[in-house]
């Protein structure tokens, strides 16, 4: 009896010094299993994301009052761009500064959204300016206004930026 | 050797999949074009909500054709499958991916899915799938995937068997851009792989020289430098073996392995001398490295062979110690796990800005000894695991944001009902008031149209006379009443008849210009009609977007709410399971390296026991040389003292034998 005592004296105090339970084998069966639960969970929650992407458009932005604008660079933009501006009825509503990842987006086909807001049925003065460095290192500033008419629909307008000798530095493009 | 080439196929994917580059811009669609904006920042989430949502709209149209993605939809629907395999979600990106290489698509874009498949179900572990799936490629391929296309093909041929495949394909990737240096490397192990040895090394050989001063480039050389010396090493060739090991960057990834490598290679030549060289340099490094704690007991066996004990037992004795601390650290790092640290450090922001973060993560206090993990942390399960996790993380935080918006939109809602309802009736009854007004309105003006239109084919010039004309003609008609009973050739009805005249003539001859006069005043009338009519409308939208400003939106924001709670949920649940895997991948990873130390720690024990018995047999058989040689020296002094006296005496004695014989 006492021997038996000993032991599992023995056997719980060595488990007290190595101070750890092992963790159990992690299989390729649980690894797979829980990554497809991951996947379901994915597909649910960005199922969440579109529905409530609709809902907020419609709650906030209806059709007969949105108006977005987009950011896109021309296929030669030829400077690096640093901040835009976007005024709206003399208003400022959008001020962005751009970050590296954001630049090789653009560069690579991307189109920004860079303002959601509303405004009344009717015309109105979309005013853009942009800050950035030309090839040779220069201060490259650039600005630009466009009259737009806000109709029933949403009004999409796509400012198409680009740098010296590469065409209009920024080119309006209603939707 | 496949877990080397699979390794391989992640190195040389990341480095050339971060942009989405598309053949037709995806700009002329602007919501594709945001979708590839966020793509390509690496934000998958956001970029296949987008383009969902936009897919979504586009198949609810009546007329899609005439939306601005319906010339783009093929890249859209290939895109949307490319994001969701970037996001992991390698069953929903299979199913896309499939469609669109069963849809009528361009060969181009047909070939650009079946590699994506191919790659997803490689990824997956599923050879011969990504075998089929990529035998399937005909046809015009884009220049910018051809050789990415080649390189997969040859990886799954080497991965299913089948090397002599895929060292035809490999050998015309010698010249690429992007897959090169893998190719080279990958075909020196098809060719060791087929059991072509001296092919294999000599294809090595030129991988482990191939110019270029790229990261890449130097990686791949010596990568191809330490599998050839090994082979060697392995192959009994330690001589030539040391020629690839001593090739490898010294600051390179693969550095301690190859010093170790050399070492063993001068043991093998009985060299032990040298083998200290570089043993000595890789000891002094970061002892978590396996190679540095092997080389803790290499150096003290080296200086043994050398016959120099002594130092070999201080150097296992130090060995032992910095055994000891690490199974301390080990155990420490294990505690720190159990207790939830490790997932806490790596659920942190600022980490994951840092492309080193998984060195970083060893700074943070409490944090595991990552360096112990860093083989663990490259795996492909572990990666994938971790993956999930910190998509777990970010979609609980972004619910919590959802939880938020939706309680303020409720809110809104609410307020927006309780601002409208009581407004609209009241609204609504002015509305049909002047509603009925605009009705008639409209229904004169018709009938005026249809007046003037009429009189066109039947000339009616009474109807446009003018107000004094008709008060003129009513006084003239009361005249004619008066004059009725006189004589027709009487002064007053003959006066009365020309007041009539003069009428008639007024309105006859303006007719045609008053009739112009109407159609232009009818024209004008239009104008405002149809200002009116716009006012209307205007007012009938600006009423029913007040009312749909509140209403129907209960409904879909309560669902909403309860698919948010849901998630929430499984994503906590999940988070439980995916937590508590890493942990145990982490605790497995360090337990295996604490049982390795513990059996260092064995030998280092044994070896240090040995050392010392034969560093002290050493220093006793010098001892007992050394008294052997003092004891001996005293009794040669002691016997040339003995001889002196003796023949002191022996003279002594012959003096007086002398003595007594005079």
């Amino acid at each position: 009896m006492k021997r038996i005592l000993l032991i599992v004296v023995l056997t719980i105090s060595m488990a007290m010094l190595t101070g750890r339970v092992l963790a159990q084998e992690v299989s390729k069966a649980q690894i797979k299993g829980l990554d497809e639960q991951v996947q379901e969970i994915k597909k649910d929650v960005l199922g969440i994301s579109s529905e409530l992407a609709l809902l907020e458009e419609k709650l906030l932005y209806p059709s007969n009052t949105q108006i977005s604008v987009f950011v896109s660079f021309a296929d030669e933009e030829g400077f690096r761009l640093d901040a835009m501006d976007i005024t709206l009825d003399g208003q400022e509503v959008m001020h962005h500064v751009y970050t590296a990842r954001e630049l090789d987006s653009l560069r690579n086909g991307g189109v920004q959204r860079i303002y959601t807001g509303n405004i009344r049925t009717g015309d109105h003065l979309l005013e853009v300016s942009f800050l950035g460095k030309s090839i040779l290192g220069g201060v490259y500033q650039k600005n630009a206004s466009s009259k737009i008419t806000k109709g029933v629909k949403p009004k999409i307008v796509e400012i198409k930026v680009a740098g010296q000798g590469f065409g209009d530095a920024i080119e309006f493009k209603e939707r | 050797m496949q877990r080397f080439v699979f390794l391989l196929i992640i190195a040389a994917s990341t480095g050339t999949m971060s942009l989405f580059t598309t053949d037709v811009k995806a700009s002329s669609d602007v919501f594709f074009g945001e979708s590839i904006f966020y793509a390509n920042q690496g934000e998958y989430f956001d970029a296949i909500s987008r383009l969902d949502t936009e897919l979504g709209q586009y198949y609810g149209l009546d007329e899609p054709g005439l939306d601005s993605l319906h010339f783009l939809i093929d890249n859209a629907q290939f895109s949307i499958g490319d994001f969701e395999l970037y996001y992991r979600m390698h069953q929903r990106a299979g199913r896309a991916i499939k469609s669109v290489i069963e849809g009528n698509v361009e060969p181009v874009v047909r070939n650009k899915a079946i590699y994506r498949l191919a790659k997803i179900l490689l990824q997956k572990n599923q050879p011969i799938n990504a075998l089929h799936a990529i035998e399937r490629i005909k046809g015009e391929i884009p220049e910018y995937i051809r050789d990415d296309i080649a390189y997969i093909k040859a990886v799954i041929l080497m991965v299913n068997g089948r090397p002599t495949d895929a060292i035809e394909i490999l050998s015309g990737l010698q010249g690429s851009k992007s897959h090169g240096g893998f190719a080279a490397y990958n075909l020196g192990i098809a060719l060791l792989q087929l059991g072509k040895d001296a092919e294999g090394i000599a294809q090595l050989d030129k991988a482990g020289t191939s110019s270029g001063s790229d990261e890449g480039t130097k990686s791949i050389r010596d990568k191809s430098n330490l599998a050839l010396g090994y082979k060697l090493l392995e192959s009994g060739e330690p001589g030539l073996a040391m020629k690839y090991l001593y090739r490898v960057r010294l600051d390179g990834a693969f550095s301690n392995r190859a010093l170790l490598g050399a070492g063993w290679a001068e043991i093998a030549l009985k060299r032990y001398d040298r083998a200290l060289v570089p043993w000595t340099m890789l000891s002094k490094r970061n002892v978590t490295d396996r190679a540095v704690q092997e080389v803790k007991l290499g150096v003290p066996f080296a200086y043994g062979k050398l016959g120099l004990h002594g130092k070999a037992a201080i150097l296992y004795g130090q060995a032992l110690e910095s055994f000891d601390q690490e199974l301390t650290k080990l155990d420490a790092s294990i505690k720190s796990i159990q207790d939830g640290k490790f997932l806490k450090a790596l659920a942190r922001e600022e980490l994951k800005k840092d492309s080193n973060w998984v060195i970083k993560l060893r700074d943070l206090p409490e944090a595991p000894e990552t360096h112990y993990l860093m083989h663990l942390m490259a795996s492909h399960d572990f990666q994938e695991s971790l993956q999930n996790y910190f998509d777990l993380e970010e979609m609980r935080k972004r619910l919590l944001a959802w939880e938020r918006d939706i309680k303020s939109y409720q809110e809104m809602v609410n307020i927006r009902r309780e601002y409208y309802k009581p407004l609209l009736p009241v609204v609504e009854k002015q509305f049909q008031l002047l509603d009925s007004r605009m009705r008639l309105r409209i229904e004169q003006r018709d009938n005026l149209e249809n007046k003037l239109q009429s009189m066109l084919i039947a000339p009616r010039p009474k109807f446009l006379a003018i107000v004094s004309e008709r008060i003129y003609g009513d006084r003239v008609a009361r005249l004619e009443a008066r004059v009725k009973s006189m004589r027709k050739d009487s002064e007053l009805y003959q006066r009365v008849k020309r007041l009539r005249g003069v009428l008639n003539w007024d309105i006859s001859t303006q007719y045609h210009e008053r009739l112009t006069q109407a159609f232009k005043r009818l024209r004008e009338l239009d104008g405002v009609v149809a200002d009116l009519k716009e006012t209307y409308r205007s007012f009938v939208r600006t009423r029913q977007a007040a009312t749909q400003s509140y209403e129907g939106y209960d409904a879909i924001l309560n669902t909403l709410s309860i698919k948010v709670k849901d998630s929430q949920e499984r994503i906590k649940a999940a988070m439980l399971g995916q937590g508590h895997m890493l942990e145990s991948m982490a605790i497995n990873e360090l337990d295996k390296r604490r049982k390795r130390i513990e059996g260092d720690q064995v030998k280092a024990r044994f070896a240090l026991a040995e050392s010392y018995d034969r560093a002290q047999k050493a220093q006793l058989d010098a001892e007992f040389k050394k008294s052997a040689e003092k004891t001996a020296d005293q009794a040669e002094k002691q016997a040339e003292k003995q001889l002196k006296e003796m023949s002191k005496d022996d003279v002594v004695d012959k003096k007086s034998v002398k003595e007594e014989m005079k």
